[in-house]
C-alpha cells in the first residue's frame, strides 16, 4: 500500500520528532535557533541554573529591537536600559560561543531579514525565535514559529522543544495580481477575509499561481504576517524560485551537500491529495490596494473603500469595539479612506523592508516631494539591504524626496529604541501590527505596502497608489 | 514554580476579543527588570492616563473588581507578540487565570511556563460567565484544575480540556525542562542520526 499523501509540515515534523509522549506533546529538534536582543531572559535562566547552551553552533542572532537607527554607536544610547539590552545579546554571544552579527557589523539586521539573506534559514528545517514574526522564514519552506522566554531557555538548554502538532491549513491564492498591488496586500486581504483569530492553532501553508508568482522578498512578506491571522506559522513550498534564492548564501550548504540538501528540499513539498484541516481561497484578481482603518490587522479594507459604520453591526460586543476602535483612530463612520491626512510615514520592519520594499517605494518616490506636513523615515532591513540600496542609488532618492535614510534595526514598528509616533499623529506604516499603542502610546497606525505607504508620503494622505505608478 | 489546584476568587470580566500582548503590557516596559514586580504595567494604557491617573472606566479600576484573579476575556485573547512579560504582568498584579473561547498560541504556552492556568471554554460558556460577573460584580468564580472544571457563581459547571502533561506540571508545579534533560540520551541519539541524513543542518 502506497504511504498516505503527507503535507509539507507532515515531513518536516516526522523527521524532528525526537519523543513523542502519549498525550500527543512532541519533542522536536530545532534545527536553528534565532536569538536577538529581547532574548536577554532566557539567557539569565540558563546562568541561574547553571546550564550550558545545548548548541550554539545552531544558534544566530542580531540586536534589532533596541538599537538606534541614527548610528552605530552603542555608546550613543542614552537610555541605560536599552543600552544593556544591546550589550547583554553580544555578552551572551561570547560567552557561549554563539555567531552574534553586532552593531558594527555590515550583516546586522532585523533578525527575521537577516535569518533568510545569510542563508541561516533553509527549507525543511526547525526553526524557533523568541518572536511572533519567525513564521517569516517559513517562506523558504521551513517549519517557523515564535515561542516565548521559557521556551527560548528551554531550547537553549536542549536544543528541542515540546509542541503539539498543529492543524494543517492551506491558503490559495490563484490567479494574477494587478499592477500596484503587493505581497502585504495579499496577505492584509487574508487577514481581512479570516480575521484576527482565523488560523489560531494551525501551521497555513500559502499555495496558487499568485503566490508561486511571488519572489522570495514578497514571500517572507505575506508568512511575516501569519502571526496577524493567529496562526502558529506560515510556510510556502520551495521551488526553483526557493532555491535560486539560497544558492551562494553565506551560511547555506556547499559542493557535494548543496546538491544533497537540494534534492531533499525538492521531496518537502505537499503531495498530491495531502489532507489539510481547513482550504481558504481567494482570486488574485480581486486584490486591490489595501489599509487597515482600525486596531486589529484584520481591520483591513480597499483603498477605495470607507470607513465602516459601526451602526451596520448587529453583535453588540462587535459594534462596541469598533466605536472604540474608530474614536482612538480618530475616524469617522463613512468617511473614504483615500484621502485621510497622513502626518507619518514609516518604511522598514520584518515586513518590508527588504531591497525589493525599497525599490518599489523608491519607484513612486522618484522626482516626487514627501508633503511638507509629512515627516517620513525608511529603515532598512539590515546594513546589508541599506549598502545594496545605496548601491543602487535608492538612498538618494528618498532622501532627495525628503525622506530619513537610516540604519538597520526594528525601529518604529515598535518603538523601543525610542523612534515612536507622536500621540495622537496619524501613521502609514510597513510594519505588521496597527495595535493600540504599537508605534507609541496614542499612535495611529495603518498599515499599507511600501508603495501605498510611500504613495501617503507624498501626497500627504492615503490613496491609491496605481495611478502614481512610473515607468 | 508555584503549583496550580484550585482558585477560588473574585472574576474580572473583558468582552472584547483580540486583547493582544501589546495592551497587556505596552512595548516599553520590557526592557524593566522583573525584581520591581510587573503589575503595576498591565493594562497600563487602558488601566491609567498619560499622567498616570487612573482612568475610571476600566475594570480593574472599579472597586468590587480590584482584588480579581480571574480575568474572563473574548477570542483571541493574548494575541500577537511572543513577550512572555504578558503573563508575568498578568501574574504579578494578581491573576492566575483567564477563560476564553480561543488564545494566541504563543500567550497559551507561555501560560503554563508560569503557573498560570489559560481555559479554554466554548464561546457561550464564556458569554454567560462575563454575563454572571458583571450582574454581580464582585462574584467568585471557582477553578477546579483536578476536575478540570469552572463553577460560575450560580453554580454551573463547565468541563474544560487540559493536556494531561500540563495539567500535571500545573498541578505539581513542575518544570518541563527537567523533564526534558532526562532525554538527554535520546536528543543525542537523534543528533546523530540527523547527521548521517542531513549533514549540511
Ligand atoms: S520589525 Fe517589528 S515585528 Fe519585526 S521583529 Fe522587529 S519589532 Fe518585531
Amino acid at each position: 500500500m502506497a504511504a498516505a499523501p503527507r503535507t509539507l509540515l507532515d515531513k518536516i515534523w516526522e523527521r524532528h520528532a525526537v519523543v513523542e509522549r502519549e498525550d500527543g506533546r512532541t519533542l522536536l529538534y530545532v534545527d536553528r535557533h534565532l536569538i536577538h536582543d529581547g532574548s536577554r531572559r532566557a539567557f539569565e535562566v540558563l546562568g541561574e541554573r547553571g546550564l550550558p547552551v545545548s548548541r550554539p553552533d545552531r544558534t544566530f542572532g542580531t540586536p534589532d529591537h533596541y538599537v538606534p537607527t541614527t548610528s552605530r554607536d552603542i555608546a550613543s544610547i542614552d537610555d541605560a536600559d536599552r543600552r544593556q539590552m544591546v550589550e547583554a545579546i553580544g555578552r551572551n554571544a561570547a560567552a557561549h560561543g554563539i555567531t552574534v552579527f553586532g552593531l558594527d557589523d555590515p550583516r546586522q539586521g532585523i533578525i527575521h531579514v537577516v535569518g533568510p539573506e545569510q542563508g541561516i534559514s533553509q527549507p525543511g528545517m526547525v526553526l524557533v525565535c523568541g518572536d511572533s514574526h519567525t513564521s517569516t522564514n517559513g517562506a523558504l519552506g521551513a517549519l517557523a514559529f515564535g515561542i516565548g522566554a521559557s521556551e527560548v531557555s528551554h531550547v537553549l538548554a536542549t536544543q528541542t522543544l515540546w509542541q503539539s502538532k498543529p492543524k494543517a491549513m492551506r491558503i490559495a491564492v490563484e490567479g494574477q495580481l494587478v499592477a500596484g498591488v503587493t505581497a502585504k496586500d495579499v496577505i492584509l486581504a487574508i487577514i481581512a477575509k479570516i480575521g484576527a483569530g482565523g488560523a489560531v492553532g494551525h501551521a497555513v501553508e500559502y499555495v496558487g499561481s499568485a503566490i508561486r508568482g511571488l519572489s522570495m522578498e514578497g514571500r517572507l512578506t505575506v508568512c511575516n504576517m501569519s502571526i496577524e491571522a493567529g496562526a502558529r506559522a506560515g510556510m510556502i513550498a520551495p521551488d526553483d524560485a526557493t532555491i535560486a534564492y539560497l544558492e551562494g548564501r553565506p551560511y547555506a550548504p556547499e559542493g557535494a551537500q548543496w546538491e544533497q540538501a537540494v534534492a531533499h528540499w525538492r521531496s518537502l513539498p505537499s503531495d498530491p491529495g495531502a489532507r489539510f484541516d481547513r482550504e481558504v481561497a481567494l482570486d488574485a484578481a480581486e486584490i486591490v490596494p489595501m489599509m487597515t482603518w482600525g486596531t486589529s490587522p484584520e481591520d483591513a479594507a480597499a483603498i477605495t473603500g470607507r470607513v465602516p459604520d459601526p451602526a451596520a453591526i448587529a453583535d453588540p460586543e462587535r459594534r462596541a469595539v469598533m466605536v472604540k476602535a474608530l474614536d482612538y483612530m480618530g475616524l469617522t463612520p463613512g468617511m473614504a479612506l483615500d484621502g485621510i491626512k497622513v502626518d507619518r510615514v514609516f518604511i522598514g520592519s520584518c515586513t518590508n523592508s527588504r531591497i525589493e520594499d525599497l525599490r518599489l517605494a523608491a519607484s513612486i518616490a522618484k522626482g516626487r516631494k514627501v508633503a511638507p506636513t509629512v515627516q517620513a523615515m525608511v529603515v532598512p532591513g539590515s546594513g546589508l539591504v541599506k549598502r545594496q540600496a545605496e548601491e543602487e542609488g535608492l538612498d538618494r532618492i528618498f532622501t532627495e524626496a525628503g525622506f530619513e535614510w537610516r540604519h538597520a534595526g526594528c525601529s518604529m514598528c515598535v518603538g523601543m529604541n525610542g523612534d515612536l509616533v507622536a500621540p495622537g499623529a496619524r501613521s502609514a506604516s510597513t510594519s505588521n501590527r496597527n495595535f493600540v499603542g504599537r508605534q507609541g502610546p496614542g499612535a495611529r497606525t495603518h498599515l499599507v505596502s511600501p508603495a501605498m505607504a510611500a504613495a501617503a508620503a507624498v501626497t500627504g494622505a492615503f490613496t491609491d497608489v496605481r495611478p502614481l505608478l512610473q515607468g | 514554580m508555584e503549583p496550580f489546584t484550585r482558585l477560588d476568587a473574585v472574576a474580572a470580566p473583558m468582552p472584547v476579543p483580540n486583547v493582544d500582548t501589546d495592551q497587556i503590557i505596552p512595548a516599553r516596559f520590557l526592557r524593566k527588570s522583573r525584581k520591581d514586580g510587573y503589575g503595576q504595567y498591565l493594562f497600563r494604557d487602558l488601566r491609567f492616563d498619560a499622567d498616570g491617573k487612573e482612568k475610571s472606566d476600566f475594570v480593574l479600576n472599579e472597586a468590587p473588581y480590584r482584588g480579581a484573579r480571574i480575568l474572563v476575556a473574548d477570542k483571541n485573547f493574548g494575541c500577537g507578540s511572543s513577550r512572555e512579560h504578558a503573563v508575568y504582568a498578568l501574574w504579578d498584579y494578581g491573576f492566575r487565570a483567564v477563560i476564553a473561547p480561543s488564545f494566541g498560541d504563543i500567550f497559551f504556552g507561555n501560560s503554563f511556563k508560569n503557573g498560570f492556568l489559560p481555559i479554554v471554554l466554548p464561546v457561550e460558556a464564556t458569554a454567560q460567565l462575563r454575563g454572571a460577573i458583571q450582574a454581580k460584580p464582585g462574584a467568585r468564580i471557582i477553578v477546579d484544575l483536578a476536575a478540570q472544571q469552572v463553577i460560575g457563581p450560580d453554580g454551573t459547571r463547565h468541563r474544560f480540556e487540559i493536556d494531561a502533561y500540563r495539567k500535571e506540571c500545573l498541578l505539581k508545579g513542575l518544570d518541563e525542562l527537567d523533564f526534558t534533560l532526562a532525554k538527554r540520551a535520546e536528543i543525542a541519539e537523534f543528533e546523530r542520526r540527523l547527521a548521517a541524513t542531513t549533514p549540511w543542518l
